[in-house]
C-alpha cells in the first residue's frame, strides 16, 4: 500500500494517457494500423519503430473540425487555385482532406489514390468515410497511378500529395521525375500541395527539387508544426494581394473547419531559406530516408 | 606461388565478387523498377523469383559447362558474359519498362515480366560461376565438400557485404546507374584477373 500515493499521484497526473484506448488494431501488408481514442479525438496511427505517427485524428464531438495543422495547411492551397474542378488526393489516411474538399466543391470529383486497403476499410468503418459517384478511391501505388493517367490522358487541376508510411514519404514519390509525372497531369494553372516535413537536410533536398521542376513555390510553414506545405503551380504563382483577397473570401467558408485561413498568406514564404546547393532527388538518387536521418 | 595456390586465391577472390555483385544488383533492381511498379511487397516478389530462377538455371549451364576443359581462361569469360550483360540493363532499362509499362496493367505482372527482362540474363551468367568456380578448386573427391563449403562461405559473405554496401552508402553517395556501370567495371577487372592468371601459370609451366 506504500505505492498507492505514487499510483494516485500517477493517475492525476496523467489521466488522459490512461484513458487512451486502442479500439482497432490490424497488421496490414504494409504496415501496424491502429485507431486509437484519447482527448475526445478518434486517430488512425501508423505505427512505426521511431515512435508511433497520428495520420488522421477526427474530433468525435464536431467531426468536420480539421484537427491536425498539416490538414487544415493543405486547404492553402485554394489561394492559389480557388475552384477546383477535378481534385487528386495520393494517400487516403483517415480521409479527411477528400472529404472536406468534396464538402467545399459539391461541382467538383475527387479521386484518391491509396496503396492499402486496410486503411481505406478502417477510413470506412471507424472515419465516416463514405464514397460516392464523385468521390472514388482506387487502390494503387500512388506512383503507378499517376503513370497510367498520363496514359489515360486524365487532368486534375487540384492535386494534393500526401502519400506518408509510418515514416515518410515513399523514396519514389519524392523524385524530380514523379514531380515531372504530376506536372504532366495538372492542368496550367492548376496547384500541386504537397505535405512534408521540414527537419532533416532532406528538406533541403526536396525544396531543390520542387524548385527544379516547378520554379518558384510557396513555402507553407505555421509556427506550431514541423509540417512543411510545398503549395506549387503549374504556371506563374498569382501575387500576394489576390492571395490575402482570396483568403478573406474563403473565410467564413472554412470557419466550420477550424481552418483560420485568414492567417495563412503571413506564413507562406516565397523565399528560399534552404541551402540551395544540396542536389535535386532523382530516381537515380533519391537516398531519402536516409538523408532523414541527418538532422540539422 | 605454386599454380593451385594461384588458382584458389583467383577463384575465392572472383567468388567473393560475383556474390557482392549479384546482390548489390538485386538490391538495385527494387529502386529500378519501384517507378513504374511502385515498391510493394509484390516487386520484390518479383525480383526475387527471378533472381532464384536465373540463379538456379545458371548453376545447371554452368556445371555442364564444367566438365570440358575447365580453366581460368573460360572463367574469366563468365565475367566477361556478365559485364556485357548488364549494360542492356543499364542502356536501355527505362526504355524497356516503358514498353512493358504500357502492356501489362496489373503491376505484379508487369514487374516479373520487366524484372525477367532486365536481370534474368546477367544474373543467369553469374549463376553460372559458382559450380564452376568448384570444378575449378576440386582436385581430390575427399576434399569437394569441404572446399564447396568454402566457396559458398566466400561468395555468401559477398552477397552480404553487397548488400550492406548498397542500401547502406552506395545508394547515399552515387547514382544507380553509375553503380551498376561500377559492377559491371568490376565483372570486367574480374575477367581480366582470371585471363591473366591463366596466361601467367601457362608462361610458368611451359
Amino acid at each position: 500500500m506504500r505505492w498507492l500515493p505514487v499510483i494516485l499521484a500517477l493517475w492525476f497526473a496523467f489521466p488522459a494517457q490512461l484513458l487512451a484506448r486502442d479500439i482497432h488494431r490490424e497488421k496490414s501488408l504494409y504496415r501496424n494500423i491502429v485507431v486509437r481514442e484519447e482527448f475526445g479525438r478518434r486517430c488512425l496511427v501508423f505505427s512505426a519503430k521511431r515512435g508511433d505517427r497520428n495520420q488522421t485524428c477526427m474530433d468525435l464531438k464536431h467531426p468536420q473540425r480539421l484537427v491536425f495543422p498539416y490538414v487544415r495547411m493543405t486547404l492553402g492551397g485554394l489561394l492559389v487555385n480557388p475552384a477546383p474542378k477535378k481534385i487528386l488526393v495520393i494517400g487516403l489516411g483517415g480521409g479527411s482532406i477528400p472529404v472536406t474538399l468534396a464538402e467545399l466543391f459539391p461541382e467538383a470529383t475527387v479521386d484518391v489514390v491509396e496503396i492499402d486497403e486496410a486503411v481505406l476499410r478502417v477510413a470506412r468503418k471507424y472515419f465516416d468515410f463514405a464514397e460516392t459517384d464523385r468521390l472514388k478511391v482506387v487502390i494503387s501505388d500512388g506512383r503507378v497511378f499517376v503513370k497510367r493517367s498520363i496514359l489515360k490522358g486524365a487532368r486534375y487541376d487540384f492535386i494534393v500529395l500526401d502519400a506518408f508510411t509510418g515514416d515518410y514519404i515513399p523514396e519514389h514519390m519524392m523524385t524530380r521525375e514523379f514531380l515531372e509525372e504530376l506536372k504532366s497531369i495538372l492542368d496550367n494553372g492548376g496547384v500541386l500541395v504537397a505535405n512534408t516535413f521540414s527537419s532533416s537536410v532532406l528538406y533541403d533536398h526536396e525544396s531543390e527539387t520542387y524548385k527544379a521542376v516547378y520554379g518558384p513555390f510557396l513555402n507553407f510553414k505555421l509556427p506550431i508544426t514541423g509540417n512543411r506545405v510545398v503549395i506549387a503551380r503549374n504556371g506563374e504563382m498569382p501575387d500576394d494581394a489576390t492571395i490575402k483577397a482570396r483568403a478573406r473570401q474563403f473565410a467564413s467558408l472554412l470557419e466550420p473547419y477550424d481552418v483560420d485561413i485568414m492567417k495563412f498568406p503571413r506564413y507562406m514564404s516565397r523565399g528560399e531559406d534552404w541551402d540551395y546547393h544540396k542536389r535535386p532527388l532523382t530516381d537515380q538518387y533519391s537516398p531519402a530516408n536516409l538523408l532523414r536521418g541527418d538532422l540539422y | 606461388m605454386s599454380s593451385n595456390t594461384t588458382t584458389n586465391v583467383v577463384v575465392l577472390i572472383l567468388a567473393f565478387t560475383s556474390g557482392f555483385i549479384v546482390m548489390a544488383i538485386e538490391l538495385l533492381g527494387g529502386r529500378i523498377l519501384a517507378p513504374y511498379f511502385g515498391s510493394s511487397i509484390y516487386v520484390w516478389g518479383s525480383i526475387i523469383t527471378v533472381f532464384m530462377l536465373s540463379l538456379s538455371l545458371g548453376y545447371l549451364i554452368g556445371g555442364r559447362i564444367s566438365l570440358v576443359n575447365p580453366n581460368l581462361y573460360r572463367y574469366g569469360f563468365f565475367f566477361l558474359g556478365a559485364a556485357l550483360a548488364l549494360l542492356p540493363t543499364i542502356v536501355f532499362g527505362d526504355a524497356i519498362m516503358d514498353a512493358v509499362f504500357v502492356e501489362i496493367e496489373d503491376p505484379r505482372y508487369g514487374s516479373l515480366v520487366a524484372s525477367t527482362l532486365l536481370f534474368f540474363l546477367p544474373t543467369a551468367v553469374l549463376g553460372m560461376i559458382a559450380p564452376y568456380s568448384v570444378r575449378l578448386l576440386v582436385q581430390h573427391r575427399d576434399h569437394s565438400g569441404q572446399i564447396a563449403g568454402g566457396l559458398y562461405f566466400v561468395s555468401t559473405l559477398g552477397s552480404a557485404l553487397g548488400t550492406l554496401a548498397t542500401s547502406f552508402y552506395l545508394v547515399l553517395w552515387f547514382e544507380v546507374d553509375h553503380i551498376l556501370f561500377a559492377m559491371s567495371a568490376m565483372l570486367t577487372a574480374g575477367a581480366c584477373l582470371a585471363v591473366a592468371a591463366h596466361l601467367r601459370m601457362r608462361a610458368l609451366q611451359a
